[in-house]
């Protein structure tokens, strides 16, 4: 017996070795043999649709679409369940509306004119941060102002308040209850899991149909972007409290009620402040993409100048957008250091009580001037600066398209006909059976049967919502784009995990990079590039990129210390300390970031469907503005997410394979 | 004041079906292989008097901490019943246990597991809080405890301001605030260094003197289970393997593993003369000096290595035996016992 157990694990080595060995093989062996096949049978069952034609799958939801609409107001699951809730959540979205951003009656300004607003919200950035904070509120409000987006700035705003709250009043109750049961977290988990991988533009179709164009749907779609995140951090929360104070509390006698309320909730609050920040940002970027089905505000401006490509508008809004998220960012941020301080007691009560109050009275008064004078109502002047601001972006970018016209050309070109035709040539003109299988191979290599059973699937739907070829044009940007952003999450994450200081100037921007709506990215690229998938592309990249770069650099930094000094002590230089010791040690972060940045990816290209980057994207963004291809946008809806789950869970794959490998 | 009744506790998917099966002879290790299964508590029976320190000891892994939760039912044992003043409490309900921990059972932990978001002062009311006692009168009674304990001035501190030895005193001060009849203590010193560690054994016992509190006090260090144990139960793989006074472990190990425990231990501080004393031989002198056999060696040594006759020892008129210097040293080298 002693025999075999020694011999045991050495036999378990040798098979993990081979069989790593052996994955390299058969991953060549299948592009090898993909591509030979692709090129051999191309043209064969390629499966292309035009843009007009339709699918019996695709007539038939877009029948469904037509009966939905056509019992709306008679379908009692419609008038006692959808209607009532598309009501209240209306009701809610325009009674804050009205008090801050929508005229309302006769008067010509909402209940609360912009002085109003910006003093009261320099007050509570004030009261839940410091006066750094409010300052920067304070400046940044007016400046939206001085723009001229001053109502579409609140309007956004409204409608992340109203998305927020709903957000936090679902979210919170869940994320304790996922961090008290662990039975319910377990459950829950995957629904977290759809609603962050699934591109945010998938749902805003389907939620539509059933809650109409308007604000009620705005903030739905907004809700299933925020609430994962106010949960998971809730109950993150909740686990972080040590376990020993709750039972301390348990054994003098507390009820479950009393332990959470008076022990594991005040020691949860940090994090769980953390995590409304998450939801605020989440939901900003996510009212800015609402602008697609009708949200007011400063989303539906850049989306109007981006079909009409008018960079200059486009630009100033975003610009909008950037000064709103770094409000709601810096404020929420610094409330939760906030809450560190008053934790270990920093905070001179007297002096801060007499400052409350004096800053309540100024409010006040504020509120009412705001009401009384129509000069603090409604925000004076026509926003010269804003059209300024427009011009001179108009102007730079007609300067750069001008002088190096050749060289945005030249990459345009470069980048497509070197990379983007050859992949997207090879995928479109492959057979999708071809592809199909090479897909399945694919999962079973790298994650076993249960994984090429997803895939397969996966496949099977994409094939049926008769949209393969979309998928394929699709998916030969979203290669292109995750090849980018892996190589530059590895370049600038070794470069970051590897020296403090690049950390300290770098971390700060890519924190910034992340906060910032997706929608945002598309316009300086579409300046430079135009309406092409080329701007998508890059725009992609960018998006991703900041994800993909911070997972690779904790992994480097995260390499245990005893081994990059064994490396150095071996006498290795620093290439081969990056390639041999520091990079295979961090394998596993290397897999994490490819996946993360292949989700991102997916999310950007998608909506590059709106500047000209054709594929499914073009479709789901078609399907909104013509009623006739409602149907094929919820295909194309549909598409995106059996890619996603197609492309999410072969990545993860390979990630739950690096670390297997490293533990054994 | 305590007893406690073949209580087990079986860690895993269906435990009470181990139970009398023949699967609880096995192994610790056989079992979890075989079940996945694993006895933390194995049929564990002793009684406590009250006022008295009975301390539990054990190596790491061998069930004493889930033992005294068992105690408190902070986990619920598997099987078996534990009497306080006559009431079942593995059989009272929710309502009723909380009644018992919030007056009559208190708690000291090894972390502490003091609230963080509280001062001192209010860490020590806590119970008395939830207890419903007003704001006023709490603070009244925790200042009480706060001085009982020796933490005058530090009440408007927070915990994360005091030193470890302190954090364990506001942990005291905080079992001891409800006026409890039982403290259990889970090793509440094991994270404090030697000489903190000291102290603070010293002020329990001080403590254990002044207000006379029946406690169950778990350790894995021996010296502190001999200094203020009335009696010490030892426990190995979930079973208690003896229970006896700190003399009657080290004079007299039920088995090989505890006379290892006890091997390294300085015998002459806890064997008394009864255990040493032996028979005269004949031509012995039986004129030495009288001491009576509850004296520990380490306090007869003196006379007994300054007496040029053997040392009697006698209890009532008795002679129970002798002592010479040479059965002295032999204890003291360890070559003895």
């Amino acid at each position: 017996m002693s025999v075999a157990m020694l011999s045991k694990p050495e036999k378990e080595l040798k098979a993990s070795v081979v069989k790593r060995y052996k994955v390299g093989i058969y991953l060549g062996a299948l592009s090898a043999g993909f591509i030979f096949f692709a090129v051999l049978m191309r043209g064969i069952a390629t499966l292309p649709l035009d843009t007009s034609s339709l699918t019996w799958f695709q007539s038939w939801l877009n029948n469904v679409s037509d009966w939905i609409g056509n019992n709306q107001n008679s379908n009692p699951f419609f008038t006692f369940f959808i209607n009532v809730i598309r009501d209240s959540i209306n009701a809610f979205v325009t009674g804050i509306q009205d008090l801050i951003s929508q005229s309302i009656g006769n008067n010509a300004s909402p209940l609360i004119g912009w002085l109003g607003i910006v003093v009261l919200l320099s007050f509570v950035a004030y009261t839940v941060a410091n006066i750094r904070v409010a300052i920067l509120v304070f400046v940044g409000l007016v400046s939206l102002g001085l723009l001229g987006f001053w109502q579409e700035s609140m309007d956004t705003l409204a409608l992340t308040l109203a998305a927020v709250v709903l957000a936090l009043l679902i979210g919170i109750p869940l994320g304790i209850c996922a961090g008290l049961f662990p039975r319910f977290e377990k459950v829950i988990t995957p629904f977290l899991d759809f609603a962050q991988v699934m591109p945010t533009f998938v749902y805003l179709t389907p939620v539509t149909l059933f809650f109409l164009i308007g604000p009620a749907s705005a903030t739905i779609v907004t809700m299933v972007y925020a609430i994962p995140p106010a949960l998971r951090i809730t109950a993150v929360a909740l686990h972080e409290v040590p376990w020993s104070s709750v039972e301390a509390a348990v054994s003098m006698g507390s009820t479950r009620m009393q332990a959470l309320r008076k022990v594991q909730l005040p020691q949860a609050k940090r994090t769980m402040v953390v995590g409304i920040n998450q939801t605020i940002m989440a939901a900003l970027s996510m009212v800015t993409i609402a602008a697609l089905i009708d949200a007011p505000g400063l989303g539906k401006v850049v989306v109007t100048a981006l079909e009409s490509l008018d960079i200059g508008k486009s630009f100033q809004a975003g610009l909008g957008i950037v000064i709103l998220a770094v409000l709601l960012d810096r404020t929420t941020t610094a409330a939760a250091s906030k809450v560190d301080a008053e934790n270990s007691h920093l905070v001179s009560r007297v002096r801060h009580r007499q400052i409350l109050v004096a800053g309540g009275i100024v409010t006040i008064a504020a509120l009412l001037i705001s009401r009384i004078y129509n000069w603090a109502g409604n925000f004076p002047g026509t926003g010269v600066i804003g059209s300024d601001i427009a011009r001179y972006a108009d102007d730079i970018v007609n300067w750069i398209q001008n002088h190096f016209v050749n060289v945005t050309n030249s990459i345009t070109n470069g980048v497509s006909y070197g990379l983007i035709n050859p992949i997207q040539n090879l995928l479109t003109n492959s057979p999708w059976f071809i592809t199909g299988f090479a897909f399945v191979l694919l999962a079973m290599i790298l994650g076993g049967r249960k994984l090429a059973l997803i895939s397969t699937v996966c496949v099977l739907g994409i094939v049926g919502t008769g949209l393969w070829s979309d998928t394929m044009t699709t998916l030969a940007s979203v290669l292109v784009a995750a090849i980018a952003t892996v190589a530059i999450g590895i370049i600038f994450g070794v470069w970051i995990g590897r020296s403090k200081r690049a950390d300290q100037i770098m971390r700060p921007m890519l924190d910034a990079g992340q906060v910032l709506p997706a929608f945002v990215y598309l316009v300086p690229f579409l300046g430079l590039f135009g309406a092409t998938r080329f701007t998508a592309i890059m725009a992609a990249i960018v998006y991703a990129a900041p994800a993909s770069i911070k997972l690779m650099a904790d992994g480097i930094a995260g390499v245990p210390a005893s081994i990059t000094e064994a490396g150095i002590a071996a006498g290795s230089n620093k290439w081969q300390m990056i390639v041999k010791v520091q990079l295979p040690s961090a394998r596993r972060a290397l897999a994490l970031s490819t996946n993360q940045g292949i989700i991102y990816v997916l999310a950007m290209v998608v909506v590059g469907g709106l500047v000209g980057a054709g594929g499914l994207g073009y479709l789901v963004v078609a399907g909104f503005t013509q009623l006739n291809l409602t149907g094929k946008g919820l295909a194309a809806g549909l598409a995106i997410v059996l890619l996603g789950i197609l492309l999410d869970r072969i990545t993860q794959a390979a990630a739950a394979r690096s670390t297997l490998e490293r533990t054994k | 004041m305590i007893s406690v009744r073949h209580v087990w506790k079986v860690f895993g998917s269906n435990p009470a079906q181990i139970i009398g099966s023949p699967d609880a002879n096995l192994s610790r290790s056989e079992l979890r292989n075989k079940t996945g299964n694993t006895i933390a508590v194995r049929d564990v029976s002793f009684d406590v008097a009250p006022g008295e320190v009975f301390v539990v000891m054990g190596l790491s892994g061998s069930g004493k901490s889930t033992l005294v939760r068992c105690m408190t039912r902070l986990i619920e044992p598997t099987q078996g019943e534990i009497f306080f003043q006559g009431e079942d409490i593995l059989k009272v309900d929710e309502k009723r246990l909380r009644e018992l921990r919030k007056t009559r059972f208190s708690m000291v932990f090894q972390h502490f597991g003091l609230l963080p978001h509280r001062k001192v002062i209010d860490n020590i009311a806590y119970s008395l809080e939830i207890n419903g006692v007003s704001k006023e009168e709490r603070h009244h009674r925790a200042n009480e405890v706060i001085e009982l304990v020796g933490l005058q001035g530090y009440g408007q501190a927070y915990p994360e301001q005091l030193s470890g030895g302190m954090q364990q005193r506001v942990g005291l001060a905080r079992a001891l605030a409800v006026d409890p009849q039982v403290l259990f203590l889970d090793e509440p010193f094991s994270a404090l260094d030697p000489l903190i560690r000291r102290d603070m054994q010293a002020e329990v016992i001080r403590l254990h003197h002044q207000l006379g509190k029946t406690m169950v006090f778990i350790t894995h260090d021996l010296a502190e289970a001999v200094k203020l144990g009335d009696r010490i139960a030892i426990m190995r793989d979930g079973a208690i393997v003896q229970i006896g006074t700190p003399e009657e472990l080290v004079a007299a190990p039920a088995d090989d593993y505890v006379a290892n425990f006890v091997q390294d231990f300085p015998k002459s501080q806890v064997l008394t003369l009864r255990w040493i004393a032996r028979k005269p031989e004949l031509n012995e002198v039986l004129t030495g000096p009288i001491l009576p056999p509850t004296v520990t060696v380490h306090n007869s040594m003196r006379q007994i290595v300054e007496s040029s006759v053997p040392i009697r020892v006698m209890e009532n008129g008795h002679l129970l035996g002798v002592v010479t210097a040479q059965d002295m040293l032999s204890v003291v080298s360890g070559s003895e016992f």
